[in-house]
């Protein structure tokens, strides 16, 4: 009995493997209709299922086997031609073929899935045939006699190419079958688990050797210390090669995807080509499975809102048939997976709109953000760019899942978008769960891990820089990485410890999570080591500042920092939204008169309110444009026009840079750009050293840092760029201007 | 009925976990401490390998801190899903306990400890208190 479940056992999982083949040969098939060799593949599949079924007495499955074994003889002697007909027909018995394998599998019968219905379909494409030939219907047993039978015996032997080698039907002799099915002959199956244990288990003996190394390092025994390191770098070795046979190529997803695009794309009435780059590319079994259904979801979206209808295409210029591109490579220490279509890409204008309309960002949060930021909105919950709901995607939960799945296990997922070419998301997964590349901090005097694929940079700053550059925006603190407001986040306060380090040197890692940055001020950097991941038990991953825990070379337990997490404490509560308010401090707590200075050339500086300064942005000169008198440059999709602040004050500042620096305000969706030479520096204008000596376009002067500083009348500058710009706010004078 | 007990004590009382509950006793070792985790839990330690949690019994059962400079021993628990190291005072001998001597924890008994104590066996001149280790290690 036991001996027969096994057979069954094997059988089961050789037809999943058959199957998916079948799949992806059918779709071939389709393409190139007169391939025997694809011909021969699939017969060779299907003869192979239906002998074994017979043997182990599953009738139905025998049936259905043996009618598609009918229909599939007629095309390969050429007494039939392949049409989408006669496809959807085939696939529809893979379909049946697996339900009742799956039924098989569940519950040891075929149980009730229903045979009739498309045996009488392929029988009905046969029947269509006949009328034409009067060639041998089902009338004896075995209409197929040039095949030779080679009944049970595919059911005992482990390799599914042994067994179809014997049945190969075609006599073909340049063709080789066995060799598209890789290499099988020469691989066996192993339990999964059987390999976890094993990895566990050597991840355990690189430790181990890690430790004596250690300690015999310590005495002077030469004969001990070599054997020791002999010792770790064979348990490296065998770690490096057990973690190998735990991975698969990623083929294993993919071959399914042909299928889904094809049907999907008859769905949808798109014409879909699909290209496969980098199939041999191989990850981690465990994270295979993990990225099976977010992978899915991008196709199936490509397919659906990326690619563009047959004739919107022709319109557009471009090739009736879309191309979705699949792509995988190793980069890193990570695997890149791609899924790139040539459709209409993504308008970041739709999207901004949407995530406004949504409630998901505020207009001036959008409006600081640049356009790649704008498109990974995509990824925030309750996103759905979809106008219509369609059953194949757009549902407005989806993406934001596949966010979540990504990141659930390290990796991260980003998408680029030209509009009118075409749509890239791009993954980035572990190559393994269990060992994730990391870097060592201190903090309070305990080490933590952060994984690699968080961290951006470093920046270490010592006493006087730190005392400077950390800046504080109504309470929280900030730094400014190249022009850019950066949340800075104290590990401390969040863990509640107290640090050690009393010398005012500062080092922040720059981090990444849910698609925001934030710094995190830590006590020391350590290293990056590779670091083998322990779970914690639930309760303290409750806690929600750890993903998991590591033993360091030295023995000692250190916690792994769960960076999305520390985002999320940290960030949605003050932090993020005091950083958000950044353009409007002032206004806020009044007393607070924080001024940007720049110098606009002839060693002139003038102050602009903090409040009046949405963004600092590099724009090219070349793409200044002019509209009558005025500059202007195209800026996300909007006109925005320029003031050059020397021009305006009197100043004759450098004007023939290749790159302009603006003072970017936004308010109700206008925006002005004032170009300066430099920014110097973010300060505190205290009232008290103002003086009303002024001149055109200016409030006044003061003195900030034993400098005379002109005070900008930014309303009169806006103004000067945009004179319609307060028109909008007059009945609102709700912040700003209220400063100026 | 008799069982069998591993006993090790907090302060001046005797408390026992079914023998077959423990899996080894150790010194104490370096701990990792876990911010913002509750005060029960002690720490992280390395067993062999395997990343262990270690709960403070004196705190679980709420007695007061070990004294300054006094190292716990650690007792190492199978709990269902996964070894928890326990940190006691001492460790004292595997006593045979009759189930006649064993009695329901006094109904005057408040606090955690209620709730973590099966109850307690008469010992000549001394009681042992039984520790519910599932309980005691669900901080």
């Amino acid at each position: 009995m036991e001996e027969t479940d096994e057979i069954v056992q094997e059988f089961l999982v050789e037809s999943h493997e058959n199957l998916d083949q079948l799949d992806r040969d059918l779709v071939q098939l389709e393409r190139e209709p007169g391939s025997r060799e694809l011909l021969a593949s699939v017969f060779r599949t299907i003869h192979t299922i239906k002998g074994t079924s017979g043997f182990l007495a599953f009738h139905r499955l025998e049936s259905v086997a043996h009618v598609g074994e009918n229909l599939l003889a007629r095309l390969r002697d050429g007494r039939l031609v392949m049409t989408p007909a006669t496809t959807d027909a085939l696939l529809a018995m893979v379909d049946t073929v697996r339900e009742l394998l799956t039924s098989i599998e569940a519950h040891g019968i075929e149980g009730s899935v229903a045979v009739d219905a498309v045996v009488a379909r392929i029988q009905r494409v046969l029947d269509g045939d006949a009328l034409v030939t009067e060639a041998v219907l089902e009338a004896p047993p075995e209409p197929c006699v040039e095949v030779p039978v080679v009944e049970p015996e595919p059911a005992l032997v482990p390799a599914p190419v042994a067994a179809a080698a014997p049945a190969r039907p075609v006599a073909d002799a340049d063709e080789s079958p066995a060799a598209r099915r890789g290499a099988a002959d020469a691989s066996i199956r192993v339990d999964v688990e059987l390999l976890d244990v094993l990895m566990r288990q050597v991840g355990e003996l690189v430790l181990t050797g890690n430790q004596i190394v250690r300690q015999a390092s310590l005495g002077n025994d030469l004969e001990l210390t070599r054997a020791s390191q002999r010792l770790n770098l064979i348990a490296s070795e065998l770690q490096e090669g057990v973690m190998k046979t735990r991975l698969q190529s990623i083929d294993h997803l993919w071959s399914k995807l042909p299928r889904v695009v094809r049907d999907l794309g008859a769905q949808c009435g798109r014409r879909v080509r699909l290209e496969m780059v980098g199939r041999e590319t191989e990850l981690d079994r465990t994270l295979l499975e993990a990225v099976k259904d977010p992978l899915t979801h991008l196709v199936r979206n490509a397919v659906d809102h990326g690619l563009e209808a047959p004739e919107e295409r022709i319109a557009a210029g471009k090739s009736p048939e879309g191309l979705l591109t699949l792509k995988a490579y190793h980069e890193g220490g990570q695997v890149v997976i791609e899924v790139t279509d040539d459709g209409a890409g993504i308008d970041p204008g739709r999207i901004a709109a949407k995530a406004l309309e949504k409630g998901l960002r505020r207009a001036d949060q959008l409006a600081q953000m640049g356009t790649a930021e704008i498109l990974q909105l995509v990824f925030a919950p309750g996103f759905s760019t979809a106008a219509a709901v369609t059953n194949v995607s757009g549902r407005g939960v989806g993406m934001d899942v596949v966010k979540t799945n990504i990141e659930s296990i390290g990796g991260t997922i980003e998408v680029e978008s030209v509009l009118g070419t075409g749509t890239t998301c791009r993954l980035r997964i572990p190559l393994t769960l269990a060992i994730v590349a990391s870097l060592t901090i201190e903090c309070a005097g305990d080490r933590y891990a952060i994984p690699q694929v968080n961290l951006l940079e470093l920046v270490a700053l010592d006493t006087d820089k730190a005392a400077t550059l950390i800046e504080d925006v109504g309470g929280a603190q900030v730094y400014r990485l190249r022009g850019q407001l950066l949340p800075l986040v104290r590990l401390t306060d969040v863990l509640g410890v107290a640090s050690d380090r009393h010398d005012g040197h500062l080092v922040i890692a720059v981090l990444q999570a849910e698609g925001r940055r934030f710094g995190l001020l830590v006590d020391r950097v350590l290293n990056t080591e590779e670091i083998v991941v322990k779970p914690l038990s639930t309760r303290l991953k409750a806690i929600g500042a750890y993903s998991g825990a590591t033993i360091l070379g030295n023995g000692q337990v250190a916690l792994i920092l769960d960076v999305q997490a520390l985002a999320r404490r940290a960030l949605r509560s003050e932090v993020a939204e005091r950083a958000a308010e950044v353009e409007r401090p002032a206004a806020r707590t009044g007393e607070q008169h924080r001024v940007l200075l720049a110098g606009i050339g002839e060693g002139r500086r003038v102050a602009v309110p903090l409040s009046m300064v949405t963004r600092l942005e590099q724009i090219p000169a070349s793409r200044v444009e002019r509209v009558g008198a005025r500059e202007v440059v195209q800026y996300r999709g909007a006109i925005l026009p320029l003031l050059r602040l020397n021009q305006h004050l009197g100043a004759y500042g450098a004007t023939d840079r290749e790159q302009l620096l603006v003072v970017v305000y936004t308010s109700q969706g206008r925006s002005v750009a004032m170009v300066v030479d430099e920014v110097v520096d973010i300060v505190e204008a205290s009232s008290a050293s103002r003086s009303d000596i002024d001149d055109h376009g200016l409030l006044g002067s003061a003195v900030i840092r034993d400098r005379i500083i002109e005070l900008l009348d930014v309303r009169a500058a806006i103004l000067a760029a945009d004179p319609l710009f307060f028109s909008r706010e007059l009945d609102g004078r709700t912040h700003s201007e209220a400063l100026v | 009925m008799s069982a069998q007990l591993a006993t090790f004590t907090l302060g001046d009382r005797l408390y026992g976990v079914g023998v077959e509950r423990v899996q080894e006793v150790l010194r104490a070792q370096a701990r990792t401490r876990i911010p913002l985790a509750p005060p029960a839990i002690a720490g992280l330690v390395n067993l062999r390998g395997q990343v262990l949690t270690a709960i403070d019994l004196r705190e679980r059962l709420g007695l007061p801190p070990r004294p300054e400079g006094e190292e716990p021993m650690v007792v190492v628990i199978r709990v269902a899903s996964e070894p928890v190291s326990l940190l006691v005072d001492t460790i004292g001998a595997v006593i045979d306990v009759d189930s006649e001597t064993f009695e329901q924890p006094p109904d005057t008994l408040a606090g955690p400890s209620r709730e973590l104590l099966l109850g307690a066996y008469k010992l000549p001149g001394r009681l042992l208190l039984a520790l519910d280790v599932d309980r005691a290690v669900a901080v």
